[in-house]
């Protein structure tokens, strides 16, 4: 018998503004003037909280700090998607994710400035706590995912995470659970093509990581990560695909890790600078005012407007993480478990 | 009231449970057609559909990582993992997040969930399959570990694990499986969670057993008048009974199958003679196993503590 072929696949890719902003018209997502704007002004805000947050680092008011620098389209993009009851299940650097929602900007501060308060969701906003561990939150996702299938829930669970946890178990693990089950997940990847010192070429020997998820029998898509409208598309259509019953999907958005992967890191020791310079050209901020300009919702007056009421919020934001008194000793014990042992109880009295 | 072994009273436990509160799902490899590799499952796949008995991928990462998820979103998983050895798989999920979801979201999400799994030497099966390294686990804040030494106690004490805010590993004695029957009444009754019992009064000696060590121990000590305390939850530890109970006979053995070495003897004796030194009459003695991995079936019965080793350390502690 000849050999014979059993499958062939192919991986979609999805841009929608180019680096000069000029758009495909017919893959512009349904968006008003004033939606255009706020997207606008959620990258703006992650930009302002980001330098602001480094600034507050060097000067020792917060801890060890991950820019999103270069990410903000990826991340915005994505979140603006979101109806605001899905389970969100994040990684460390999406500050983006967690302003579109609405997550207050002090407890971010907070949280990076080592009060773990800082990590309590506000009721009613379904975002799980940073997870540092990579990867390792992808379970959780197909794991709320199948809670809502049990209970028949017509839910999008989203999850979001970068390249280098592709190279982990957890990712396969999680991926292929979903497949089996056909679950209502959206796998987000931040693919900024840099896990600290190792590029993407030495995580991965596939041509994308988008190709990954059809091992596991589902669609993945590569989006221009710098360019919001493309994001949002991507999601928009995954997000309703899974409320549906059209299972998971996984959004890979190239991107670029702009800064170094966190305070602590010098990335001038591991990669060269002309490949970061060409990468400043793609901006997505820059790329995303070019395509405002061109539809007369940007000039410099507004952007300078609204660069101010960016810095305006992220002021009050600084100011109310700084107000809060530290934590008290004890309360490190508050939340071990529902109840302490008597052990524990000794041990908290002992520290108050 | 119905005689069942430990394999039929944990059936119970979840069937009942899973009557009472339909969020209590299961999901493991095997658990659902096959009813599981122990047959601990049997009938439920049929009873509640595979909607809440799961027959998962072989991936114990993904069983325990999804049941966080599910936990968090309002479900109470009972996750199986088929043998203790495959649980190591999953340490990461247990350990970086199911025990500290509640600490790092300062209470915003719980996990409250179960996994179960069979544990302990001596089933004449392969490599990874009769592991006790419950130490691992008591060594982790923010999850309890339970052993039920029977099944009256193992039906107790799942229902209440099911039923507890946090996460809890079930290590269920394999080698007890099908080796007792007792008398387990149907309908609900729990066991408190982090209360020892006195498995056998006694004065003149303590001894703490757990596991399938426990019924070896009370055979061993016959003719002794010692006082076996069964802990039933490893973590938290009911010092108290421990503490009293010393305080009374002044001697103390401890017995475990796992590895001498930071094994739980060691917090006992240590905890011991921090609280209780002055009510020593003899050194705390730690019978367990050898530092070396578990061994297969024909090595076995010289890994587990024997009745003459522990009877031996009843003769030493009771000269002083």
């Amino acid at each position: 018998m000849p050999e014979s072929t059993l499958a062939t696949f192919s991986v979609r890719r999805l841009e929608i503004i180019d680096p000069e902003g000029n758009a495909d018209e017919a893959l512009l997502p349904d968006l008003s003037g004033d939606e255009l704007r706020r997207l606008y002004y959620l990258l703006l805000l992650t930009r302002t909280f980001d330098g602001r947050a480094l600034a507050l680092q060097r000067e020792g008011r917060i801890g060890t700090y991950p820019s999103v620098l270069g990410q903000e389209a990826a991340q915005v993009g994505s979140a603006v998607a979101l109806a605001g009851g899905e389970w969100i299940f994040p990684s460390f650097r999406e500050m983006g994710v967690f302003f579109t929602l609405g997550y207050p900007i002090h407890q971010l501060f907070q949280y990076w400035g080592g009060d773990e308060r800082g990590l309590r969701t506000p009721d009613g906003l379904n975002v799980f706590p940073v997870c540092v561990s990579v990867g390792t939150h992808l379970p959780h996702a197909a794991g709320a995912a199948l809670g809502a299938r049990t209970r028949g829930d017509r839910m999008a669970v989203v999850a979001y995470f970068g390249d280098g946890a592709t190279s982990k178990g957890d990712f396969h693990e999680a991926f292929n659970l979903a497949g089996v089950f056909r679950l209502p997940v959206v796998f987000i990847c931040q693919n900024n093509q840099w896990a600290i010192s190792v590029p993407l070429s030495a995580q991965t020997a596939t041509r994308t990581l988008a190709q990954k998820a059809l091992a596991y029998g589902f669609d993945g898509i590569q989006v221009d990560g710098n360019d919001v409208l493309a994001v949002h598309r991507a999601t928009r259509e995954a997000l309703e695909k899974a409320r549906s019953g059209g299972g998971p999907t996984f959004i890979e958005c190239l991107t670029y890790r702009m800064a170094d992967h966190t305070t602590a890191d010098d990335a001038s020791r591991y990669r060269p600078a002309e490949e970061v310079a060409a990468w400043r050209e793609r901006d997505p901020l820059l790329r995303f005012e070019r395509f405002l300009a061109k539809r007369g919702l940007w000039n410099e007056d507004y952007a300078a407007e609204m660069k101010g009421k960016a810095q305006g919020e992220i002021d009050e934001a600084v100011r109310r993480f700084e107000a809060v008194p530290p934590p008290a000793p004890g309360e490190m014990f508050d939340f071990v478990s529902g109840e302490l042992s008597p052990r524990q109880k000794k041990q908290k009295e002992q520290a108050s | 009231m119905p005689q069942l072994n430990m394999v039929q009273a944990i059936n119970l436990a979840l069937r009942e449970e899973m009557t009472r509160d339909d969020r209590v799902v299961v999901l493991g490899e095997d658990v659902g057609r096959d009813g599981g590799v122990f047959r601990i499952t049997e009938g439920l796949f049929e009873e509640f559909g595979a909607a809440r008995v799961i027959d998962t991928p072989l991936s114990e990462s993904a069983i325990v990582g999804a049941a966080v998820g599910m936990a968090a979103y309002g479900l109470r998983p009972v996750a199986e993992i088929q043998f203790m050895g495959f649980i190591y798989a999953a340490m990461d999920q247990l350990f970086a997040h199911a025990a500290r979801i509640r600490t790092r979201s300062r209470g915003r999400f719980t996990a409250p969930l179960v996994v179960r799994t069979p544990y302990g030497a001596g089933i004449k099966a392969p490599e990874l399959h009769e592991e006790s390294t419950e130490a691992f686990f008591c060594h982790m804040p923010g999850i309890k570990v339970v052993v039920p030494s029977g099944p009256y106690s193992a039906k107790g004490l799942l229902l209440a694990a099911i039923r507890d805010p946090d996460p809890v590993l079930f290590l269920e004695p394999t080698r007890l499986y099908r080796m007792v029957k007792e008398e387990v009444p149907e309908g609900e009754y729990t066991l408190p969670l982090g209360k020892a019992r006195i498995a056998r009064p006694g004065g003149a000696v303590t001894v703490v057993a757990w596991g399938s060590m426990l019924q070896r121990t009370l055979k061993a000590v016959e003719g002794y008048d010692a006082e076996v305390i069964d802990p039933m939850t490893l973590s938290p530890f009911d010092w108290e009974t421990l503490l009293a109970s010393v305080e009374k006979t002044g001697r103390l053995v401890v017995v475990h199958e796992a590895p001498l070495t930071c094994g739980l003897g060691a917090e006992i004796a240590a905890t011991v003679a921090e609280e209780a030194i002055l009510h020593l009459r003899g050194p705390v003695i730690r019978v367990a196993g050898p530092d070396v991995p578990v061994p297969l079936a024909k090595l076995v019965d010289h890994y587990l503590p024997s009745p003459e080793r522990i009877r031996g350390a009843l003769d030493e502690v009771l000269r002083y």
